[in-house]
C-alpha cells in the first residue's frame, strides 16, 4: 500500500513541476467527435495537457481519447456535466495546473479560439474568461425559444454579477489557479454555467467575455431537448434566485 | 368533544407506532437521528388522544369545528416535516455519492498512470 502511495506522490510531484495548462473535455458518448476535437487541441497549442472526462459513456469515447493522446478520467456512472466538469477541475488542482480550459467533447467549440480565449489570463486581468456566442462579429442564433431563454438569463445573471454577460449558458471558458481551485471545491450541478458565472463574480473573482465562434454540432445530440429547456429555466432560476441569498467568501490567493 | 371511540383508536395507533419505532432503532435498523421526528410525531397523536380537552381546545384555537380533524391536521403537519426532512437527507446523501464516485475516478486514473510508468522504468 504504502509503494502504491509513495509512486502516486511521485508521479504527482513529477507533474506539478512542469507550469502547465490543462484542457478538460467533458464527454457524455462522443466516440464520433471526441477524438477529432483532442486533435485539434493539440494542434492549435500542443502545450495543453488534456483530460477527457467520461461521464458514464456506453460507447467507445474513453478509448477514441486515449488513442488520440487525452489522458482519461472515466466516472463510474453518469454524474451529469456539473460533477463531470468539476472532477476535471479537481484533477487540474491535485496536480498542480495553473490554468484550466473547459471545452466541450462535442466539437460545438473552436480550438482556434483558445489563443483569445487565454489573453485575458496571461494579462493578468481576470481570473475567469468566457467565450460567448453572442458578442462577436459572427453571431451564433439559437432557435427562436432558445434565444428567448438565453436573453432572459443572461439579463438575470447580467443583474446579478452586475456586469453585462452575454452568454451565460457558454460551457467554453477558461480559469486560472484561484478558479481552479474554487471550481473543484464548488461546482454547480444540473446545468452549471450560468451559475458558475454567478460563484465566480460573488467570490469577487474578476471575469470577462471573449467571442468565440459556434459550430454546429458534428455528431452526437444536444443534450437539452424541448421540456429539459423548461426544467432547466425553472431549475437554474431558482438556483440564481437563491444564491443571492447566500453568503461568499472572498478567495485567498 | 372528540367521541371516545376516535380517542381509544388513535391513542393505539400511536403507542404502535412508538413500539414500532423503537423496535427499529432497537435492532439497529433505524439511526436516532432519523427516529427523533418520527417519535415526536407518535407522541403528539398519543398526547392528543389521551388528553381529549387539549384536542378540543387546539381545534377551538385554530377554528376546526370538528376535534377528530385536528388530530390528521397535526399528524400530517409531522408526516410533511419528516418527508422534508427526508428530502435533505437524500440531498446530503447524493453529495457525498458524488463526490465519492469523482474521488475513486481520480484515484483509478492514477493508479493506472503511475503503474504504467513503474512498468516502463522496470522495462528499462
Amino acid at each position: 500500500m504504502s509503494v502504491v502511495a509513495e509512486t502516486l506522490s511521485e508521479a504527482q510531484a513529477g507533474r506539478v513541476a512542469t507550469k502547465s495548462r490543462l484542457a478538460i473535455l467533458p464527454a457524455l458518448n462522443e466516440e464520433g467527435s471526441v477524438g477529432r476535437v483532442v486533435r485539434e487541441i493539440r494542434a492549435a497549442d500542443p502545450g495543453f495537457e488534456i483530460l477527457v472526462v467520461d461521464d458514464g459513456s456506453t460507447d467507445g469515447t474513453a478509448a477514441e481519447a486515449e488513442r488520440a493522446g487525452a489522458r482519461v478520467v472515466r466516472l463510474p456512472y453518469n454524474l451529469g456535466i456539473g460533477a463531470a466538469v468539476q472532477t476535471g477541475y479537481q484533477y487540474a488542482r491535485n496536480n498542480g495546473f495553473d490554468i484550466a480550459v473547459q471545452i466541450d467533447g462535442d466539437g460545438q467549440h473552436d480550438p482556434g479560439d483558445l489563443d483569445r480565449l487565454l489573453a485575458p489570463l496571461a494579462r493578468g486581468e481576470v481570473d475567469m474568461v468566457i467565450g460567448s456566442r453572442f458578442c462577436g462579429e459572427r453571431r451564433y442564433r439559437p432557435p427562436l425559444a432558445r434565444r428567448i431563454g438565453i436573453l432572459l438569463l443572461s439579463a438575470v445573471v447580467s443583474l446579478i454579477t452586475r456586469r453585462r454577460m452575454t452568454d451565460p449558458t457558454s460551457g467554453f471558458r477558461a480559469v486560472n489557479r484561484k478558479g481552479i481551485v474554487l471550481f473543484a471545491g464548488n461546482y454547480p450541478h444540473d446545468y452549471p454555467e450560468a451559475e458558475a458565472n454567478v460563484l465566480v463574480a460573488r467570490h469577487r473573482l474578476r471575469l470577462v467575455e471573449v467571442p468565440v465562434t459556434m459550430r454546429t454540432r458534428e455528431t452526437g445530440s444536444s443534450s437539452i431537448t424541448a421540456l429539459r429547456s423548461l426544467y432547466y429555466m425553472v431549475k437554474v432560476s431558482l438556483a440564481l434566485f437563491v444564491s443571492v441569498f447566500r453568503r461568499y467568501p472572498a478567495l485567498e490567493d | 368533544m372528540t367521541p371516545l371511540r376516535i380517542s381509544i383508536v388513535a391513542a393505539i395507533a400511536a403507542i404502535f407506532l412508538l413500539a414500532l419505532i423503537f423496535e427499529l432503532i432497537r435492532s439497529r435498523r433505524l439511526q436516532e437521528r432519523y427516529a427523533l421526528l418520527w417519535l415526536m410525531t407518535g407522541a403528539v397523536i398519543l398526547f392528543f388522544s389521551l388528553w381529549r380537552g387539549a384536542l378540543g381546545r387546539f381545534s377551538d384555537l385554530i377554528g376546526i369545528a370538528y376535534p377528530p380533524s385536528a388530530l390528521f391536521v397535526v399528524a400530517s403537519f409531522f408526516m410533511l416535516v419528516v418527508l422534508l426532512h427526508y428530502s435533505t437527507a437524500i440531498s446530503e446523501l447524493s453529495e457525498r455519492n458524488l463526490a465519492l464516485a469523482q474521488r475513486l475516478a481520480l484515484l483509478e486514473q492514477q493508479l493506472k498512470e503511475s503503474v504504467a510508468s513503474q512498468r516502463e522504468r522496470t522495462e528499462t
